[in-house]
């Protein structure tokens, strides 16, 4: 029989190969960010974790005040100061057990620190007598990432190397709406999700890449959608919310621990300050925009709800107050001394032994920096 | 005196037995890359691996090369020793951000405290009749990135013997794997494997007195050849194999070039900013006064490399670098 012949029994069908992979039905974000304080499911959040957040919050910004001070006085070199995003921070560290792992971008200092690391050594890479001032594996927080959404597909791979060592480990990723463009971003996602690790992915997406607006980012209708074409559960959360932050992450810690396998998260959320100390913000958005989200200003959001449910005393308020004066004035303090540099460090750490080349090379700075103590000028 | 059996064995085969001993010696070991696993790779260099320990250890990634190094970071941060799989030279480039800004930082970036023990597999160079992106020599981006080791074998036993070096080190290796050599035969005992080799050492793979040929990988066994059909010229030419381009054996080197006094570096690498602009420089500083003529470099040309049809004359030969040999300023010595 020709084509021809066949033609009037033709019926178009799908490839035999062809099948539905997934229902993408549950894994679309919801129409709008999700919310906690104000509305009813705020009655169901726990006082002590509230309180909790507060203080965090509260210790938090004022540690950003803080560390864009020590810029100007020349004790940090840089600052990308997250305030107004300090319940993102807050919560992605909270969210996680001891045995966890974080894995910061730049702006995120103040979650390292939120998960116990000592706040100098958390700002080693700022003031830059080092790169990592912190141990990664005292605190289990990955260093700093710089070349934003690199660090992704390594928290997907400790996570999946984890699992494979039969540890109930998770990962928390964080990037900013910006680093959703860069092709790590859509790689770890897609490795994570194919390989069910125990990965979740927070963006905080605080509106301005330095000063690109998110329109000029991406067409999704949310970032949080683009979850659905790797086939893992997109969530989107008001990121100036706390309790509504630590919620979502912690439902999707819950799930990624139990075997359900990656989330990716979207808090809307805003970048009060510049992109660093160095920036101009004025150049690219005006001040509406900002009074705007100054208005929705996470810590007034959650001392609102505290205080009308009676959770929260003047007296509270007042220590939380306290306790950021005292970890600023220990900031301050510690960070007025110089560091104590050793150039020959700069040897010490390229490899696990230094190679011959390395070697001629130390030899040389060594006389170099001797000569120098002996005041020769050549 | 007791004999060893030995059987002639291919260098791809003998990659395969260092991945599968090393498995077994390290449960840490997992490899992982593009087809690795139920096909065993498209060289079949990870031929049967994931049948032996399972595909957990011998995992078929997504394709994506920055997504497969990038993960292997990840894993090495947790503990585990990744070996991981480039399909081709030129396929590796996605991954050059993980490799340069992570893979290579990490041990410097946390003082030691988080060390990569990392194997990168990249098959590379010319001369099996690739098309476009199959062929290229890309040692001197590696080597131009500190904090990784670069490693290529040119005998089927340093196959083996420097890739379970390169799964030992605690640094992260580079191990540059010649594909034309991928099917040389040696005899090599595959039951009873040689020792680790260790890395950062040349070989001399042939002694001669009248000029030093400094070569690795693809190339070593061209300048053998050359060597023997200098022969007929009169020259008696020293035949060095780097073995490892970082680190760098000036040791091995020096001593060869001091003993003959003339040098030409041989790579299929383009010369200009290549390895053998640097390996000359090295030479020149440390040989001076040893030295009877000009380092000369017989190399790939400064250019994209060539459709498979052209490849020949692009590829440095025997003529080549007979050439260059009789460019060593000989009429002086009389």
């Amino acid at each position: 029989m020709t084509v021809m012949e066949q033609r009037g029994a033709y019926k178009p069908a799908p490839p035999p190969a062809w099948q539905p992979r997934t229902d993408p039905e549950p894994l679309l974000p919801d129409a709008e960010p999700y919310r906690v304080l104000g509305t009813e499911a705020a009655a169901k959040a726990d006082p002590e974790l509230l309180r909790r957040l507060y203080a965090q919050l509260v210790r938090g910004r004022r540690y950003n005040t803080q560390a864009t001070a020590l810029t100007k006085q020349g004790r940090l070199a840089v600052y990308p100061s997250s305030t107004g995003q300090e319940a993102c921070e807050v919560a992605a560290a909270l969210a996680l057990e001891d045995r966890d792992w974080l894995f910061p971008s730049y702006r995120d200092t103040l979650a390292v620190v939120a998960r116990g690391v000592d706040p100098v050594e958390a700002l080693t890479l700022l003031r830059g007598d080092w790169h990592t001032g912190y141990d990664p594996y005292e605190h289990r927080v990955a260093p700093l990432s710089t070349p934003l959404a690199t660090q992704l597909p390594h928290a997907v791979g400790l996570a999946h190397a984890a699992r494979l060592k039969g540890d109930d480990v998770v990962a928390l990723a964080l990037v900013g709406d910006g680093g959703t463009s860069e092709g790590d971003f859509h790689e770890a996602l897609n490795f994570a999700a194919v390989w069910q690790a125990p990965v979740v992915f927070l963006v905080q997406n605080n509106g301005f890449a330095i000063s690109v607006p998110l329109a000029k980012q991406t067409a999704a209708p949310s970032l949080a959608h683009k979850a659905v074409g790797y086939g893992m559960p997109g969530r989107l959360v008001d990121g100036n919310d706390a309790a509504a932050v630590h919620e979502v992450l912690s439902d999707a810690v819950r799930r990624a621990r139990t075997g359900g396998g990656p989330t990716l998260v979207e808090a809307v959320t805003y970048r009060i300050d510049a992109h660093t100390n160095a920036d101009d913000a004025t150049r690219y958005r005006g001040d509406a925009e900002v009074q705007a989200w100054r208005d929705h200003d996470p810590i007034q959001l959650l001392e609102r709800e505290l205080t009308g449910r009676g959770l929260l005393d003047e007296a509270a308020v007042q220590a939380a107050r306290d306790d950021a004066e005292a970890m600023a004035a220990d900031l301050r303090e510690r960070m007025n001394r110089d560091p104590e540099l050793d150039p020959m460090d700069l040897f010490a750490h390229v490899y696990a032994e230094p190679t011959p080349q390395l070697r001629e090379q130390r030899a040389l700075l060594r006389a170099e920096l001797e000569a120098e103590q002996e005041g020769g000028h050549r | 005196m007791t004999t060893v059996a030995v059987k002639p064995a291919t260098m791809a085969q003998a990659l395969t037995r260092a991945l599968r001993d090393a498995m077994a010696a390290d449960p840490s070991v997992h490899v992982m890359g593009e087809d690795v696993g139920t096909l065993g790779g498209v060289f079949r260099v990870t031929d049967g691996l994931a049948k032996e320990f399972g595909e957990d250890r011998c995992t078929d990634t997504p394709l994506a090369e920055a997504g497969i190094l990038g993960t292997a970071v990840g894993m090495a941060m947790y503990g585990l020793r990744p070996v991981v799989e480039m399909q081709f030279d030129a396929f590796a480039y996605p991954a050059f951000e993980q490799l340069v800004s992570h893979v290579a930082r990490m041990r410097n970036r946390t003082r030691g405290r988080m060390p990569l023990p990392i194997t990168i597999r990249v098959p590379y160079g010319g001369g099996i009749g690739g098309v476009e992106h199959h062929s290229d020599s890309s040692e001197a981006f590696y080597m131009a990135t500190p904090g990784l080791h670069v490693v290529t074998p040119a005998t089927v036993a340093d196959a083996y013997g420097l890739l379970r070096a390169a799964i030992a080190s605690d640094d992260p290796v580079v191990f540059l794997e010649p594909k034309r050599l991928y099917w040389s035969k040696d005899t090599w005992n595959p039951d009873r494997p040689t020792d680790v080799e260790p890395i950062g050492r040349a070989a001399v793979r042939r002694p001669g007195r009248s000029a030093s040929l400094l070569t690795y990988g693809p190339s070593v066994q061209v300048c053998m050849e050359a060597a023997e059909a200098a022969r007929a010229e009169g020259w008696d030419l020293e035949v060095v194999d780097l073995r490892s381009l970082v680190p760098f054996d000036d040791e091995t080197v020096c001593a060869s070039v001091r003993r003959t006094g003339r040098a030409v570096v041989v790579h299929e690498s383009g010369s200009f900013g290549g390895p053998g602009g640097e390996i000359a420089a090295r030479v020149t500083e440390r040989c001076f006064h040893h030295l009877e003529a000009p380092v000369l470099r017989v190399a790939g040309f400064d250019l994209p490399y060539p459709p498979p049809m052209l490849e020949r004359h692009h590829l440095p030969g025997v003529d080549r670098i007979l050439d260059a040999v009789a460019r060593l300023q000989w009429e002086a010595e009389g």
